[in-house]
């Protein structure tokens, strides 16, 4: 209690560089639930978020995309609330929810007037363990997801040839799973298998509440105590490690799909702070994912987009947080007379520069620039910071490593941008897929009109 | 307890007391109006300067404001794009610059340490008037907007996108994509964007938000400094009024896609509209409310038709588009739009009932305080309150003005501006579906 306290007396100092910055406040329910709070009284609202570790990573063959069709199931009712009626719950309360899901966690959402938390707690509390999955409803909500999945994944070839794309990357990993599941395995879903699914991850023991707002922090704990402490835990089953086989040289693909434009996407197998032997490698990734995408200013768009004019865009990223090992990718879409090809030698220099030469301090500093500067920025926004904190929590990496961030990343010097770039960034882990792009037959963009009635 | 206590009055020393945001508003000596909202709480601010130069100010050169908008950070004053970027960067500060159909909008996200601020500053000053133009970055950018307009061919929602605000505003200003199409984008010139430079982007015809932790006379000072190079210039001439459609229609637009994309709508509401709460309030239980709507429920909820169904307005200067959308499975098309269309016209005789408007009311009131809870989304409000002249108590004002609304104003105002018989119907997809797909 003392400790408390003390941490709320800090809490009221003005930080002098931003006085809206503050400690996240951590309980953990003895059924396990854990909750972590921070404050923010900027606007009377609040975010409040329930995060599964259960995500397409945990999912095993024949049920791929099982978490996303739970997370939709999950608004089917309860033994108290029929169908429907969550939302509608929510709806008259003022709020505004959602859910998503990734490869290693599905989230649910609430944001609210900060005085009705309570709401979303209590039915959230509900859903945890009194979900049911009725057979009517599933049918429905089946052609629902495929209709998301022809919309976001079949109908646009970029997405389209992503999925093929981290289907041939990994040998072994579930990453190589699309996160809304191969057609064949979402036709076959039963209520046998969500039921299965949702009686294995869904307890308080295998989930955090994070709430971010104008709230205090004790008054969220016994609000969480009082809707969540009779939840019953599950035994939760340690994950196979499905660490994916070390990659013996290149592996390339074409996709062919309608289209009108030629892209190419690489990828190098890479760690990620969750697996990685050396923190400061993967911190090192993030600044080298930086120095070739981070703004304008950054090597790709400076140099392939304005320099060469070889790329009407081009992109890099690194997801450092994901709870596996995965990529460090490039993207890019060629000028008018370039190809896809083209561009991969292009990526494939600015590689080769960033493991011959330092970067430099102008460089490096610019990165830590921005990277100091957004982390204010994104304090401006409660949904951001809530989702920081549930996502690092879910991986496994602890919520504290959001403050370390800034930090980390300015210790990186120089040298182990150039020497990660060395490690890692090699062609025998390097994945590449080109999309060729095929003829859209539509009858010469034939259109019929009619006047109507 | 004592405990307890304590902490609580230390907590009580920390909250800052909510209210509505209190906007102040002036004007600089060149005319241009300035908006702004002190917030505390992070050193930072967000600027955007505003002008009436959408692509409704296009005529016939389609794009040519979208271009203009792009081209202003690739080369200003003495600095080239990437001096430009740079400068941006190198403290920290985002910047960007874009068209929509009314307005062009440059921002800038900027901390308040003075070193850091000055230099985003001077060089968002900089963009805004002396903007090169020059042949090698204009054609660079034209090529990439071609190729972006070449790549809505590919998306059967882009198509509908086009098509639809096509049959909605046949000869008007609102009826081409913001980014022009390719015929138009391939013949501009430099001096073309120059020309729309030289007559929009000028000081009366702008407006300047600022929202965040600086104190009312560096906000001042801000405003004045930002337009300063502009020269006074004028007010463009209003834009024509919308034509409604003379009767409905229906086309399709045949593409390899496994989903059919469905549009539905007519122009339908203006920024100072009468009839905006009526409508809003309206739309709100018709299709407006995300997960609890009636589209939703009858397409989604009842039937599994559809992901996504949903309707809104969109007002303008002009009326803005009224917009039913869905997607669905090709072979369903038509029983998709047979239940948009009952549920519309069921909405347009009926109404919501009391319970749907109450609901509708709850949400909207009791969720108000969420949608500017954040600088970024607050500096986008006070833009739309400045830019289409509304009162400056339109946020305070706004719950007590919904929850007026009534079912009768809702049905009345339906029924004149949702005319069924004006209905124009866009479908993007594959009309026969052969089992070979």
């Amino acid at each position: 209690m003392n400790k408390q306290l003390i941490g709320l007396a800090l809490l009221c100092v003005p930080v002098l560089a931003s006085s809206a910055a503050t400690k996240v406040s951590e309980h953990t329910l003895r059924n396990g639930l854990k909750v972590l709070v921070k404050e923010d009284h900027r606007s009377p609202v609040v975010v409040s978020q329930v995060w599964y570790k259960v995500g397409s990573s945990y999912e095993p063959g024949g049920i791929t995309g099982a978490s996303h069709m739970l997370e939709h199931m999950m608004f089917k009712g309860t033994d108290r609330h029929p169908a429907g009626e969550f939302s509608k719950i929510i709806a008259a309360n003022g709020g505004d929810e959602n859910a998503f899901t990734g490869q290693d966690y599905t989230a649910y959402f609430q944001t609210m007037a900060a005085s009705k938390l309570s709401v979303s707690l209590e039915l959230e509390a509900d859903r945890m363990r009194n979900l049911h999955l009725l057979p009517e409803e599933l049918k429905k909500e089946l052609q629902v997801v495929t209709e998301e999945r022809r919309m976001r994944t079949d109908d646009n070839p970029q997405a389209k040839m992503q999925e093929h794309f981290m289907a041939m990357v990994y040998s072994n990993s579930p990453y190589k799973n699309p996160v809304i599941g191969w057609p064949a395995d979402i036709a076959a879903y039963t209520v046998k298998d969500l039921q299965a699914w949702y009686q294995r991850w869904y307890a308080p023991n295998n989930a955090t509440l994070v709430v971010v707002g104008d709230v205090k922090p004790q008054d969220v704990f016994d609000l969480a105590e009082k809707y969540f402490a009779n939840l019953k835990t599950s035994e939760i089953e340690t994950l196979k490690p499905q660490t994916e086989v070390e990659q013996r040289g290149i592996r390339k693909m074409t996709v062919k799909l309608p289209a009108k434009l030629p892209y190419v996407l690489m990828g190098y197998k890479v760690p990620t702070l969750k697996t990685v032997e050396q923190e400061w490698e993967s911190y090192a990734l993030e600044v080298l994912a930086g120095v070739l995408d981070g703004g304008s200013s950054a090597r790709l768009t400076s140099g392939l987009v304005r320099g060469k004019q070889i790329a009407v865009s081009a992109g890099a990223s690194y997801s450092m947080t994901d709870r596996l090992a995965s990529l460090f990718a490039l993207e890019a879409t060629p000028n008018e007379g370039k190809t896809a090809q083209n561009l991969e030698t292009a990526l494939k220099a600015e590689i080769t520069k960033l493991q011959k030469d330092l970067v430099s301090n102008e460089e490096l500093q610019r990165i830590k620039a921005q990277v100091l500067a957004s982390n204010i920025y994104e304090k401006d926004s409660n949904f951001y910071q809530a989702m920081q904190l549930g996502m690092l929590e879910t991986v496994g990496l602890g919520w504290q490593k959001a403050d370390e961030y800034v930090e980390k990343v300015n210790q990186v010097t120089a040298e182990q941008v150039r020497d990660v770039a060395r490690k890692y960034l090699i062609e025998d882990h390097l994945t590449v897929a080109y999309l060729e792009p095929q003829a859209i037959n539509n009858g010469a963009g034939k259109t019929e009109k009619k006047g109507a009635k | 307890m004592p405990i307890r206590l304590l902490s609580f009055i230390l907590l009580l020393f920390c909250n800052t007391l909510w209210a509505a945001a209190k906007i102040e508003h002036w004007q600089t000596p060149q005319g241009s109006r300035v908006y702004y909202v002190q917030t505390e709480g992070l050193p930072m601010v967000d600027i955007q300067v505003v002008l009436d130069a959408g692509s409704a100010r296009d005529g016939k050169q389609f794009g040519v404001a979208s271009l203009t908008a792009d081209l202003l950070d690739a080369g200003a004053g003495s600095w080239d794009a990437d001096d430009i970027a740079k400068r941006f960067e190198s403290v920290g500060a985002q910047f960007g610059a874009g068209a929509s159909t009314d307005l062009v909008t440059l921002s800038l996200r900027t901390l308040t340490d003075t070193a850091l601020f000055s230099k985003a500053l001077e060089t968002m000053q900089v963009i805004l008037s002396k903007p090169s133009f020059n042949k090698a970055d204009f054609s660079r950018e034209q090529k990439r907007t071609l190729a972006m307009l070449k790549q809505t061919e590919e998306s059967p929602g882009d198509l509908a996108g086009i098509a639809f605000s096509n049959a909605l505003y046949g000869g008007h200003p609102y009826a081409h994509p913001t980014a022009g199409i390719m015929k138009t984008v391939a013949a501009l010139t430099p001096g073309d964007l120059k020309n729309f430079y030289k007559k929009y982007y000028v000081a009366t015809n702008a407006m300047v938000v600022i929202v965040g932790d600086v104190p009312k006379q560096q906000a001042e000072q801000i405003a004045e400094k930002l337009l300063a190079g502009l020269p006074a210039g004028q007010k463009p001439e209003a834009l024509p009024d919308v034509t409604m459609p003379a009767k409905a229609t229906q086309q399709h637009i045949e593409f390899p896609s496994s989903q059919t994309h469905v549009l539905v709508g007519l122009p339908g509401s203006y920024r100072k509209d009468p009839d905006y709460f009526p409508l809003y309030v309206g739309n709100h239980v018709l299709g407006g409310s995300g997960l609890v709507s009636k589209l939703f429920n009858e397409v989604r909820e009842k039937r599994g038709l559809a992901y996504s169904a949903s309707s809104s307005f969109a007002p303008l200067l002009k009326q803005g588009p009224f917009t039913i959308g869905l997607q669905t499975r090709n072979d369903q098309t038509q029983q998709a739009l047979e239940v948009l269309n009952q549920t519309l016209n069921d909405f347009i005789s009926k109404g919501p009932t009391p319970e749907e408007l109450t609901s509708a009311k709850q949400n909207i009131v009791g969720g108000f305080a969420m949608r500017f809870d954040t600088n970024k989304e607050l500096a986008n409000y006070v833009a739309m309150i400045g830019f289409y002249d509304l009162p400056l108590d339109y946020l305070d004002t706004f719950q007590q003005n919904v929850e007026k609304v009534t079912i009768a104003e809702i049905v009345d105002a339906f029924k004149r501006r949702v005319n069924p018989q004006l209905l124009q119907t866009v479908t993007v997809g594959q009309a026969k579906t052969d089992s070979a797909k």
